[in-house]
């Protein structure tokens, strides 16, 4: 052990820590009394953990933007005939007479998606918990390069303040959908979100995939290379294994949306027709011939597809980790988790035309990708009945973090299953853009990554701050969204079948459409009710940084590396040398072992009554 | 004055909240709560898991059987038949797995909530139960994939060579329609000659395009195939009816299509829905811009002879608009010889991109 850490610390130092305090053992124990001033320390900071709570507070910022654009958009659908002139002095000239104008109620859906899946759900999720659990989970002082780490987190911030500005410009931020299809993006005289908001749009995408690289390439070289003694990829937690995959997937996948963005740029802006052709509008006739539309939605789904496992892994992963901890059961199928966990992210890229049945694309690519499609819910099933394999017959603590664990699952169920008709081409042609899929992606992706999110800042927070949240503000928080999200996306599913379709002002002008009145207020009722609820979580997150309970070191019994950790965690993580591993993840409630949970780090020697037969060699 | 007086209730309110908080959690220190492990909030949450299951999906049944009747518009397409049915198959298998996966979940939650004492049964993995739930899903799939293929080609085929011919243009923001007029032939369009007058951009150098007609709503007869040629001439859009089981996106530069053979005409469908003000609508269900939720066109489904007189009575654009053919004949042109082969490089390129 101790021959082997000088190597491992020199790896770190090597690739570009820029704290020495960390690289050699030595200073290991000054980490604390290195003069850091403010700015250093909280704001251009090189360590993980800070930098994970600076994506986490500021994905909570633009969850609390994000949701209240959707409660602005369900007051319009729900009283269509109300007058909103109270809301005059917050929106100005959006609101004409007492009515909201259609060209802000689309920037508000295109906002509200562009916001919660991007800035919240991919920056706030996965930036959040890759960056404080990877290095802490895998025995590493710290990421691979702490320095592109900081500047994938200022990446992230600049390109939210420009996507912020957009929301205040006098044209009005992108209103095309967060989808951003072309021809209706690339024109200005088409809807005026096009102009400078659309543009906005784009760069702080652009700085968005920046900063997502820089993070993925540091997560995937910092599993490779960084893990501890003893930790091979079979005893990963499978929290990594979903960072891991989750990164590879954004690796892969946004440099596309990148290439998308930028001929999109260059059709906006320099005359090219890559996605434009044949184009009458405002009175004039275009020049660009020869461009497809259809073009920059296989290049936007492209992206588009695996996204939203980037979204709902890190989530997977987090759960399969607070079910076991709190089931106090080692994880069901731990190797089919990780295989399936492969298995979808290989087949994510694979798929991404199902969002295109009836686009006009050939109907031989709908059929092969509906196979595709259909082959991915095999993964995912296994998933879900190893979950609930997990439950059977533990000793379930309902800790906050559980509760959203099991709300994950159901709502990954309910959303997931829909999943299957609408991979189905036959059936997408009547379900395409109607609430049927809205309500699905809102409850497999939106919702459940959200659960997810919640689970992991419950479960983790001690680790954070040092302190509790408040379990029973924790278990309202809960109830109120868990029965929340069902009161708003179950009856959207009726919604959708009888063929409401998405991204409509109002529908009082078609009779088809009309009968759902009374439906749509109680949706938006419940919607905004659930959004204020989820002030108690916030908080009761800020009050728990300052005022909460102190924490213990290893607060629920878990095995995984970061609970070996102090209360009070410096630079460098731990005081002294890294701990090696000599066992998988999941071994609780071992027959035979003295307490119902063994951690990673200790080695079989010391636990030879619990030992199971191909163990004792290991002894 | 109203505004303060609200602020102030709702000030005092988030006072007694706080209040009730600290209370809430002194009385926890005091008690000793804080410190146990597991509380009796682990028995309320469990408790509370069953009655979610119990009335949650006691209200899920009741909503859903009370809005079955809604969530189901009549149909009147042959290949909508098909596909409802599939549809409410499939939903039947989900209902189930759904039923069971969630009554599983909740009711483990109950049943093996902490007991102080008892410990966890140690249980990795099990290959064959793997093995099983692995390809059981799989099977179940393969023959959902295998039935929506089937019925997806028979859809997305050709049309039959004997089916009417109607083009829809998609347009900020409403549709405009065309017919090919006694020769069953739709003329070529170009988007340069489009202006106020010749909405479509006819080109009436070409012959074909002489007899087209435009109508301010789609007339097809009833059980005869119906092939929808679809254009835009800006953004994107989709024809959507949900009547007939039909959605296809309108494309510019791209023209697409879908067939379909309408079951019922708007009269057998007002007797039947009760409703005399009822007809089938044309939806754009693809964001288009300020006016995209108002797209809407009416299409009427005659009887078949109803359908002859109708179309008999039309009037051919050309016919109507004297001017614009005049200006054809006038020039021969260059120009519209040179938009008719640029416009003839595009569908090349279009499916190029795929």
């Amino acid at each position: 052990m101790a021959a082997n850490l000088p190597t491992h610390a020199q790896v770190q130092g090597g690739i570009g820590t820029t704290e020495p305090g960390i690289s050699h053992d030595e200073h290991l124990h000054h980490d604390e009394h290195h003069d850091q001033n403010f700015l250093q320390k909280y704001v251009f900071s090189t360590d993980h953990k800070v930098i994970a709570k600076q994506f986490l507070i500021t994905g909570i910022l633009w969850a609390i933007i994000g949701g209240t654009l959707s409660s602005l958009f369900r007051l319009q659908l729900g009283w269509p005939e109300a007058t909103l002139e109270w809301l005059q002095p917050f929106l100005g000239k959006w609101i004409e007479g007492g009515k909201l104008n259609p060209e802000f109620y689309l920037a508000l859906v295109t906002m509200h998606g562009t916001i919660m899946v991007f800035f919240v759900l991919t920056a706030g999720l996965s930036g959040t918990f890759s960056n404080f659990l990877i290095p802490l989970q895998i025995g590493a002082r710290d990421m691979a390069s702490g320095f592109m780490n900081m500047l994938s987190y200022w990446f992230f911030f600049l390109s939210s303040v420009v996507m912020f500005t957009s929301l205040f410009i006098e044209t009005g931020p992108a209103a095309a959908g967060w989808t951003i299809y072309p021809p209706l993006s690339a024109l200005p005289q088409a809807i005026s979100g096009s102009g400078m908001g659309q543009t906005l749009w784009l760069v702080s995408m652009a700085l968005f995939i920046v900063s997502q690289l820089l993070g993925g390439v540091n997560y995937i070289t910092t599993v490779i290379n960084l893990r501890t003694q003893g930790m091979s990829m079979s005893k990963l937690p499978l929290t990594i294994w979903a960072f891991f995959l989750t990164a590879v997937l954004g690796l892969l996948s946004f440099p596309v949306l990148f290439s998308a963005a930028l001929l999109l740029i260059f059709d906006r802006s320099f005359g090219t027709s890559f996605f434009l052709s044949d184009i009458y509008i405002a009175g004039k006739a275009l020049s660009n011939t020869g461009g497809s539309p259809i073009l920059f939605q296989h290049l936007f789904w492209f992206l588009g597809h695996p996204e939203v496992y980037i979204v709902i892994m890190p989530a997977m992963g987090m759960v399969s980790e607070i079910l076991a901890t709190n089931a106090r059961k080692p994880i069901f199928g731990y190797r089919a988790m990780i295989g399936s966990l492969l298995g979808i992210s290989l087949l994510s890229f694979i798929v991404w035309a199902h969002h295109m049945f009836v686009t006009g694309m050939n109907p031989f690519l709908g059929s092969v990708f509906m196979f595709l499609t259909l082959i991915i819910a095999v993964p995912s099933a296994v998933k879900t009945f190893n979950w609930l394999a997990t439950l059977w017959r533990g000793n379930i603590r309902l800790t906050t973090a559980m509760l959203f664990s099991i709300g994950f699952v159901s709502l990954f169920i309910a959303g997931g299953l829909t999943g299957i008709v609408l991979g189905n081409a036959a059936l997408d042609i009547q379900m395409h853009n109607t609430y049927f899929v809205v309500a699905h992606f809102h409850l497999v992706m939106g919702s459940s990554a959200f659960f997810g999110l919640w689970a992991g800042v419950y479960h983790w927070f001690p680790k954070m701050f040092g302190r509790m949240m408040d379990e029973k503000l924790g278990y309202i928080h809960f109830w109120l969204t868990f029965i929340g999200v069902y009161l708003v996306f179950l009856p959207m599913h009726y919604v959708g079948i009888a063929g409401f379709p998405r991204r409509y002002y109002a529908w009082t002008g078609f009779d088809t459409f009309s009968q759902f009145a009374d439906l749509n207020k109680f949706i938006s009722v419940a919607a905004i009710v659930a959004f204020i609820g989820q002030f108690i979580f916030i908080f009761n997150f800020f009050y728990s940084i300052f005022r909460g309970r102190r924490a213990t070191e290893n607060p629920w019994n878990s095995t995984t590396l970061e609970w070996t950790t102090p209360v009070v965690l410096g630079h460098g993580n731990w005081p002294g040398e890294i701990p090696a591993v000599h066992r998988w993840p999941y071994d609780y409630s071992k027959p035979g072992a003295a307490e119902d949970f063994i951690p990673q780090n200790v080695p079989y020697s010391q636990t030879q009554s619990s030992n199971l037969p191909y163990e004792k060699e290991m002894e | 004055m109203t505004t303060l007086g609200i602020l102030l209730v709702l000030v005092l309110l988030l006072v007694v909240f706080g209040l009730l908080f600290r209370l809430q959690i002194l009385t926890s220190i005091f008690s000793g709560s804080s410190t146990r492990e597991v509380g009796v909030s682990n028995r309320v949450n469990a408790i509370l898991c069953i009655l979610f299951l119990v009335i949650g999906g006691a209200a899920f049944a009741w909503s859903f059987v009370d809005n079955y009747d809604k969530m189901n518009p009549p149909i009147a397409s042959v290949h909508g038949h098909a596909t409802e049915r599939m549809f409410w198959t499939t939903m039947i298998i989900l209902g189930i797995v759904f039923t069971l996966t969630q009554i599983l979940l909740f009711v483990y939650s109950y049943k093996y909530q902490h007991k102080d004492g008892r410990r966890a049964f140690f249980f990795p993995h099990n290959n064959k139960i793997e093995v099983i739930w692995t390809v059981i899903p799989a099977v179940v799939m393969a023959g959902l994939v295998f039935a929506g293929w089937k019925e997806w080609t028979r859809i997305t085929g050709p049309a039959p060579k004997d089916a009417i011919v109607v083009e829809v243009m998609g347009k900020q923001f409403n549709w405009l329609v065309r017919y090919p007029g006694r020769d069953q032939k739709l003329g070529v369009v170009n988007y340069r000659l489009i202006d106020a007058t010749n909405e479509f951009g006819f080109d009436l150098s070409d012959q074909n395009g002489i007899d087209d007609f435009v109508a301010p709503e789609i007339h097809v007869p009833k059980g005869h195939p119906v092939l929808l040629k679809i254009r835009s001439r800006d953004v994107l859009h989709a024809v959507y009816m949900p009547h007939f089981r039909v959605q296809m996106y309108a494309v510019p530069g791209m023209p697409t299509k879908f067939w379909f053979t309408p079951t019922k005409t708007t009269d057998e469908m007002r007797a039947q829905t009760g409703n005399p003000k009822f007809n089938y609508e044309l939806a754009c269900n693809q964001i288009c811009g300020r006016g995209h939720f108002a797209m809407k066109l009416n299409i009427v489904v005659d009887e078949p002879d109803d359908y002859v007189n109708w179309f008999a009575a039309q009037k051919s654009f050309s016919e109507q608009n004297p001017d614009v053919l005049a200006s054809f004949k006038q020039k021969p042109s260059k120009l519209v010889e040179k938009e008719a082969a640029a416009a003839a490089v595009v569908p090349t390129a279009a499916k190029a991109s795929l």
